[in-house]
């Protein structure tokens, strides 16, 4: 199995536990993994982006455009930023919530969220969004929206993982105490 | 051995330990940091490990170790290797007798650094010879294979990762614990003819140096470090092939694997250059690509060595305009140039345009106190003429619009030597530096001591957030702990100050919003070398639970919460402020200023 994956999104939203999560489910099944990520001064929201390709033969963690199996974005404007990462045929799961730069809130002009779920939409035939405002509020935390996606992500079955997997993975990488919580953001449905 | 799933600086970490390396030493720096905090982690006792005050320090005593026959590895950022370049340039001519593995991450892009300085260029120049990983895995084979180098050819040895090798995730087959090598140093043996460095020896070794160079030139063309991949399933005519190092050579492979498979030469020993290896490959080719980031180093190897043995090859590359002068190489950009070179046409991309995107440079965290204290000084400073002096650390940020507090930034510690000159050409200009805790005690003191001795006039101001955030939260003198995780006595910033006889030192709350204005005021307005210190915890340290909440029906909208401090929990809708709680730390400066008291809660501070 070979897998282009990306995870997008602003810093600070957990991208890089959930590119860790995984890659330790892959992992676990043998499947060699390479990641790449944005580490550093972006981190201080800044656009963010994992980059994780599974696989035999591989050389380079980083993705080509028009390469990645999956995206898994955070952010609507972030999901357009990359976009042109996603293959034809692509999956991709969106967080319909927005952040928004402290620019936009100076200006006052702000970008509209909407208008990137329109345009991902009408170019992404394989696209799920998430309600995550609904979705954080009935799971029960607003630090889960990782979880939350990667679940969706793991139903579109373009993750090429099982829920157990990731449930093992979230076991080896997340303290005991958060483990329940985990589970019902992994497994929470719309 | 077992697999395990690590970034490039882990990979390296362990592999340094596999080595059997007794001491590690360093200073933080994007992107080098996780080695030496990975070491710190997975360390036996037996094994020394320190964040040193700065890089120059770190790499002295990486040599001390050495000399008493320890395996010692010193890390940094390539702009730390500007600061450690007095003792290495040295150092290589005394030689060593331990392992000595210097790593300096290098930064293409640049991501996060104020240059695009190439070691492999700093390489030739100090004569010390590097190798360049192109990926996590050979990064843990190359540590190891470094020591027994440096030890065989009484070198420092650089190891070269850049950001993309040393932030990468690979799993990697490693040794265990059990299977590590074990160096004993023998100690320290009196010898002055030597370690003392005099003009005779400098003159008798530099011969040394330079012969021992060119033999090295023939044993990296033997070593399977340096290599040629075949030209496999192209048409005869097809003369060209292609030259990387580092993390382009991936790069190349990926596209080799789509384009089709070229002549490629792989460069991991770019100083001493494996020359012969590369006339093996130049023979038969018209023309070669060459795919590097940050200087031109193996197109100019190749063209000195088409030059030295009378090749026709054409040499290709960022000199020729094949390939760009600044910045990281990309999956798609190596793609590119080399379909380009291989006179193959790509599908073009269709035009797209996207509804326009929001702009996110990075920010000032909500609830930073370096907000709070770079908006002080710019309050009690309104209407004056001013130069605030920044630095490099998360108080760069501080550039940012609003606060537009940064006036200068050039490198650690210059901010000092800067706010001086500035005021001693316009006397009636006030003049500021800043520098974080961690810069402080790294680069700060001889400005300062500088500045009191030569009458110098301006404000050092100290944001003391009681870490190193930028880099990932490192301790330093003046937190009170150490990597070996001994609790110290806390090196006093005010005290050092008032040692050097600097006239008036101030602590000040930065989050006390009154106070500390007040105090600035007075304090700038004093004659000479004064200092103000704003300590206050960094907020990704110490959350607070104590949010702050705008009623609705008190705020006007008048925006002058948004308008005057950036902070990101901050944002305007319907016609009021509303704050992000998953974001606000309650620090309260919004609370402060607002002008008809719509916010409350959060910390108090006053």
């Amino acid at each position: 199995m070979r897998k282009n994956i990306i995870l997008c999104g602003v810093g600070g939203q957990g991208t890089v536990l959930a590119s860790r999560l995984i890659s330790s489910a892959a992992m676990a099944r043998r499947i060699p993994v390479l990641s790449a990520e944005t580490i550093g001064m972006a981190q201080r929201g800044g656009s963010v982006f994992s980059h994780l390709r599974m696989g035999e033969g591989l050389y380079s963690p980083m993705i080509a455009r028009h390469e990645a199996d999956l995206m898994i974005a955070f952010e609507p404007g972030e999901a357009v930023r990359l976009l042109p990462f996603l293959k034809q045929d692509g999956r991709m799961i969106v967080s319909s919530r927005a952040v928004m730069p402290v620019t936009a809130a100076l200006s006052g002009t702000g970008y509209r969220p909407e208008e990137m779920l329109a345009y991902l939409s009408s170019r992404v035939a394989g696209l799920t969004v998430v309600d995550a405002e609904k979705a954080l509020q009935e799971v029960g935390s607003p630090k889960v929206l990782n979880l939350i996606l990667l679940g969706a992500a793991l139903r579109s079955g373009a993750l090429g993982l099982d829920p157990e997997d990731l449930k093992q993975a979230v076991r080896r990488l997340i303290p005991e105490k958060f483990h329940e919580l985990n589970f019902r953001a992994l497994d929470y449905k719309a | 051995m077992h697999d395990e799933f690590l970034m490039g600086n882990e990979a390296i970490a362990l592999g340094a330990l596999a080595a059997g390396v007794n001491v590690v030493c360093g200073y933080p720096g994007t992107p080098s940091t996780e080695v030496l905090e990975t070491v710190a982690k997975r360390r036996d006792g037996s094994v020394y490990v320190e964040w040193s005050v700065n890089e120059k320090v770190a790499m002295e005593l990486a040599g001390g170790a050495s000399y008493a026959g320890a395996r010692a590895l010193v890390t940094m950022k390539q702009m730390g290797l500007n600061v450690a370049s007095d003792p290495l340039m040295c150092l290589e001519y005394i030689g060593v007798k331990g392992g000595l593995v210097v790593l300096v991450a290098d930064d293409p892009g640049p991501i996060s650094s104020q240059t695009e300085q190439d070691t492999r260029s700093f390489a030739a120049f100090s004569k010390v010879p590097l190798f360049d990983p192109s990926s996590a895995e050979e990064a843990y084979r190359m540590v190891q294979e470094a020591f027994d180098f440096s030890e065989k050819y009484r070198t420092p040895v650089f190891l070269r990762p850049t950001t993309r090798v040393s932030h990468g995730y690979a799993s990697i087959r490693i040794r265990d614990p059990e299977e590590y090598t074990v160096h004993k140093p023998e100690g320290f043996e009196k010898d002055s003819s030597r370690w003392v460095i005099f003009p005779r020896l400098s003159f008798a070794n530099h011969r040394r140096i330079e012969e021992r160079n060119a033999l090295l030139h023939d044993v990296f063309s033997d070593s399977p470090l340096n290599r040629i991949e075949q030209e496999t399933g192209l048409p005869k005519d097809i003369r060209k092939g292609i030259a990387a190092g580092g993390f382009s050579y991936t790069y190349v492979m990926e596209a080799r694997a789509s384009l089709g498979a070229l002549r490629t030469l792989k460069v991991s020993t770019p100083f001493p250059f494996p020359e012969k290896l590369a006339v093996t490959f130049l023979s038969g080719l018209d023309e070669v690509l060459c795919v590097e980031e940050l200087d031109p180093y193996i197109e100019k190897e190749l063209i000195y060595i088409c030059g030295k043995y009378g090749l026709k090859t054409r040499i290709l590359g960022k000199m020729t305009g094949h390939m760009p002068l600044s910045g990281e190489n990309s999956r798609d950009s190596v793609q590119a140039a080399v379909a380009a070179f291989m006179n193959i046409h790509l599908p073009a991309e269709p035009a797209e345009e996207p509804p326009p995107l929001p702009v996110r440079p990075p920010v000032l965290c909500a609830g930073c106190p370096h907000r709070a204290s770079f908006y002080a000084v710019k309050q009690a400073m309104k209407g004056q003429k001013t130069a605030f002096c920044g630095d490099i650390g998360c108080y760069t940020l501080g550039n940012a619009m609003p606060l537009d507090m940064v006036d200068t930034c050039l490198c650690m510690g210059a901010g000092l030597g800067i706010a001086q000159s500035l005021n001693r050409l316009e006397k009636d200009r006030s003049c500021f530096a800043f520098v974080g805790d961690s810069t402080f005690f790294a680069s700060a003191l001889p400005g300062v001591v500088n500045a009191v001795y030569n009458q110098a006039e301006f404000t050092l101001v100290v944001l003391d957030n009681s870490t190193t955030a930028m880099t990932g939260h490192q301790p330093h003198p003046g937190t009170g702990h150490t990597m070996m995780g001994e609790v110290v006595e806390k090196i006093s910033i005010e005290s050092i100050l008032r040692g050097i006889g600097v006239s008036a030192v101030e602590t000040v709350d930065p989050l006390d919003h009154a106070l500390a204005v007040e105090t600035v005021r007075k304090t700038a307005a004093l004659p000479g070398v004064k200092a103000i210190i704003f300590r206050s915890p960094c907020v990704a340290l110490f959350r607070s639970s104590a949010q702050v909440t705008i009623d609705p029906a008190a705020c006007i909208g008048c925006k002058k919460c948004i308008r005057e401090i950036g902070c990101p929990a901050l944002s305007f809708r319907d016609g009021k402020a509303v704050v992000d709680a998953g974001q606000c730390n309650g620090c309260t400066l919004c609370k402060q200023l607002c002008p008809v008291k719509a916010i409350t809660g959060g910390e108090s501070h006053a």
